[in-house]
């Protein structure tokens, strides 16, 4: 029996792999793309948005038939102490543009529906097909994969590994590390169904406009992460998540977490009368840029999650993984064009064009963020407390006279961290940001 | 030998809802499969051929997107596969269906050779009527065998085949003459995983598409909802069960006391069936 050779194999069919596949196969390139779920979204869990751009620069017609809820109009970030939250809200019209910038979607449909794209820019997918192992020739090169249904490996210049956060085939392969705990956060999320019509009463929207929610503070019992509540069109995603590793100092399930903050007084009321139909979680990977692996070697690349591109602080991600989907992509285009190898040397180009990008610029500037918060565990506990009881100082009124309300909300301050702690946190900060 | 598998492609009844008002049921968002037991007809049709030589070809009728069931079930092996899609089928019962199937079989026939057997699953987990499969065998004149589980002996030669067939209190042991129908029960045997081979083949084969004229259809009247003299009259969701389970305090009592409280408890729930009971044993 011959081998089947491709010019190149995606695995996985996310995001990243639809990216590539799709980029790849418009080339004309001969590509396999390979799916261990039912379909491509099966089994594939965000909360989710859609960030338009990384989209756009693929399909700039995408609009026309994706499955997308609701367009963002509106942003509110929280932060939340056991009674309360203290929120900045924008809100602007000019969000409801002709060509939105951010989305809800429903992964399962929407990744399904970009893989549908994918088969129909040529490339050959085969789902409920796992990748078990890369195969490499005597020099270490990777050629290939092989798989979990009886049969040959098949054969490709490239083989670019999309293949989500836990890179199993990556590790196998002895291309990565093992997921460290500090680098990856556990994230579980709740679907609660409700009439259009309430969701569009209770956020205060019409047509398809939609709000998020993006929650920190006493909600995660002073581990690092956080919350969300988006609004679908008959849905509202709620989730929250930790890193792995404080989840594991502080022994709390991520469920019980999610328990509390929906028991919330700010949220509880958001959700009433709503319907749960499904229960996901994920890991994923906000080590940053340090968390970063090995990006690629000979005949292969990573892309995605699998190459920990997420920017925790901004809730981004998918759109990094599209970016670096179609990065790889396009490298392998231009060297097959040059009738270049896929040597580790050449492949190398792929990192220079990802470091020119979005994508590890903003990694790099937050490289410090998230041992930044692991170390200083009262920034997402002792602020958002204080926080609180400023504003209940601020707008109660009770008798006592502004300026002895201002003296106490300073008071509280440098009671609580003290003027020494507060222009270190403030340095700290500004330090992680720049 | 040439072998038809009929399959569906249904909404998945694990995540399916029904309408709080309309008590219909919802289908959009749901995600389709195979119906379950059209799986083990397929099995059952390879198995045939992987034994005795020969192809599979699978058919459904159904919505353009039926193709992915197609496709699947290439995936496990079958050789090709054909979907039959119009318009004019829209709103079937089993007649219409039965119709428009039977009528695509002979078209098959015709252009791959005539099947021996005919397999469909032992009904549909949508619509659950079972009449689909005989419907066929009727029209085409077809000896049929339904809830068959298990194929055994074929001579081709004598076009003979035995099966196994689950009957009231047993199982049948039957044989008849070829070609046949035959709607396979659940369980019958494993379902394999289709080789790597065959997904790549699958993944790039072309399904045949037929509409109404290609599969040689010109009686219009029997088709879709014009075809269909079946009236769905009303539709409701059933009511949850009232009766809550009964706890007896198991404390402080011997097997022979919490004999006696259940019993107690089933007389209470269950009036007249005392009498029944004692009616029962008087005669042994």
């Amino acid at each position: 029996m011959s081998l089947e050779v491709f010019d190149a194999i995606v695995i996985g069919a996310g995001p990243a792999g639809n990216a590539a596949a799709y980029t790849l196969a418009k080339s004309g390139l001969k590509v396999l793309q390979l799916e261990r779920g039912e379909y491509a979204g099966s089994k594939n869990v965000q909360g989710a948005i859609l960030y338009a751009d990384a989209l756009e620069k693929l399909m700039p017609d995408f609009r026309e038939d994706a499955p997308l809820e609701r367009h963002i109009v509106e942003q509110r970030m929280w932060m939340m102490d056991d009674n309360s939250h203290t929120g900045m809200h924008y809100r602007s019209d000019s969000f409801n543009e002709e060509k939105p910038n951010r989305y809800t979607i429903i992964r399962s449909q929407f990744d399904r529906w970009f893989n549908r794209r994918v088969r129909e820019a040529g490339a050959v997918v085969l789902c409920e097909t796992t990748v078990t192992e890369l195969l490499k020739d005597t020099n270490g090169r990777v050629i290939g994969v092989k798989t979990d249904r009886h049969g040959d490996a098949i054969l490709a210049d490239v083989v670019i590994l999309a293949e989500g956060v836990n890179g199993l085939v990556g590790q196998r392969a002895g291309l990565r590390q093992e997921l460290q705990p500090a680098h990856v956060a556990l994230a579980v999320k709740e679907m609660h169904f409700l009439p259009e019509e309430v969701i569009a009463a209770r956020f205060n929207l019409k047509g398809d406009e939609g709000v998020v929610i993006e929650a920190m503070g006493t909600i995660t019992k002073g581990m690092v992460g956080t919350a969300f509540l988006y609004t679908n069109r008959e849905s509202i995603s709620v989730g929250i998540g930790c890193m792995v590793q404080d989840l594991a100092e502080n022994r709390v399930s991520s469920s019980a977490l999610l328990e509390a903050f929906k028991a919330h007084p700010s949220i509880r009321s958001l959700l009433e009368g709503s319907e749960v139909r499904e229960y996901a979680a994920h890991l994923i990977p906000e080590g940053g840029y340090k968390a970063v692996p090995q990006l690629y070697g000979e005949g292969w690349l990573v892309v995605g999650d699998a190459a920990h591109f997420v920017n925790a602080v901004h809730r981004e991600g998918s759109n990094l993984a599209m970016t670096s989907g179609r990065i790889a992509a396009e490298t392998v285009v231009w060297l097959k064009r040059r009738r270049e190898a896929c040597s580790a040397e050449n492949l190398a180009e792929y990192r220079r064009r990802l470091e020119a990008s979005f994508v590890m610029k903003d990694l790099k500037k937050y490289r410090g963020i998230p041992a930044l918060l692991h170390r200083n565990k009262h920034f997402l506990d002792l602020y958002p407390r204080i926080a609180s009881r400023a504003a209940q100082i601020w707008l109660r009124v009770d008798g006592v006279d502004k300026r002895s309300k201002e003296g106490e909300i300073v008071r509280d301050l440098r009671a609580a961290r003290g003027w020494r702690g507060l222009v270190g946190d403030a340095f700290k900060v500004a330090r992680a940001w720049r | 030998m040439h072998i038809v598998v009929c399959i569906k492609q249904v909404p998945d009844s694990a995540q399916i809802r029904v309408h709080p008002v309309h008590n219909t049921i919802m289908r959009q968002g749901v995600p389709t499969i195979i119906n379950p037991y059209d799986l083990f007809a397929l099995e059952e049709a390879l198995r045939l051929r992987d034994r005795l030589g020969g192809a599979v070809t699978v058919l459904t009728m159904g919505p353009p997107m039926a193709e992915d069931s197609l496709r699947k079930a290439l995936t496990f092996g079958a050789d090709r596969a054909v979907l039959l899609t119009d318009r004019f089928f829209a709103g079937s019962d089993t007649l219409a269906t039965s119709y428009a199937l039977s009528m695509a079989i002979q078209k098959i026939g015709e252009s791959w050779g005539t099947p021996d057997v005919v397999f469909t699953g032992k009904q549909t987990i949508d619509g659950d009527t079972a009449q689909v499969g005989p419907g066929i065998a009727r029209r085409l004149g077809l000896n049929q065998l339904t809830y068959v589980s298990a194929i055994g002996a074929v001579d081709l030669a004598a076009r003979t085949i035995e099966v196994s067939r689950r009957a009231e209190g047993g199982v049948q042991e039957l044989a008849t003459r070829l070609p046949a129908l035959i709607t396979v029960l659940e369980g019958t045997s494993e379902i394999r995983r289709g080789r790597l081979a065959d997904a790549l083949r699958a993944a790039r084969a072309e399904v045949t598409v037929w509409n109404a004229a290609q599969a040689g259809i010109t009686e219009m009247t029997k088709c879709g909802l014009r075809g269909s003299p079946t009236v769905v009259k009303n539709v409701f969701a059933p009511k949850g069960r009232a009766t809550k389970a009964s706890l007896l305090d198991t404390r402080e009592k011997t097997p022979g006391e919490l004999a006696e409280a259940m019993m107690a408890r089933i007389f209470d729930a269950l009036p007249g069936i005392e009498g029944d009971l004692l009616a029962h044993a008087a005669q042994y």
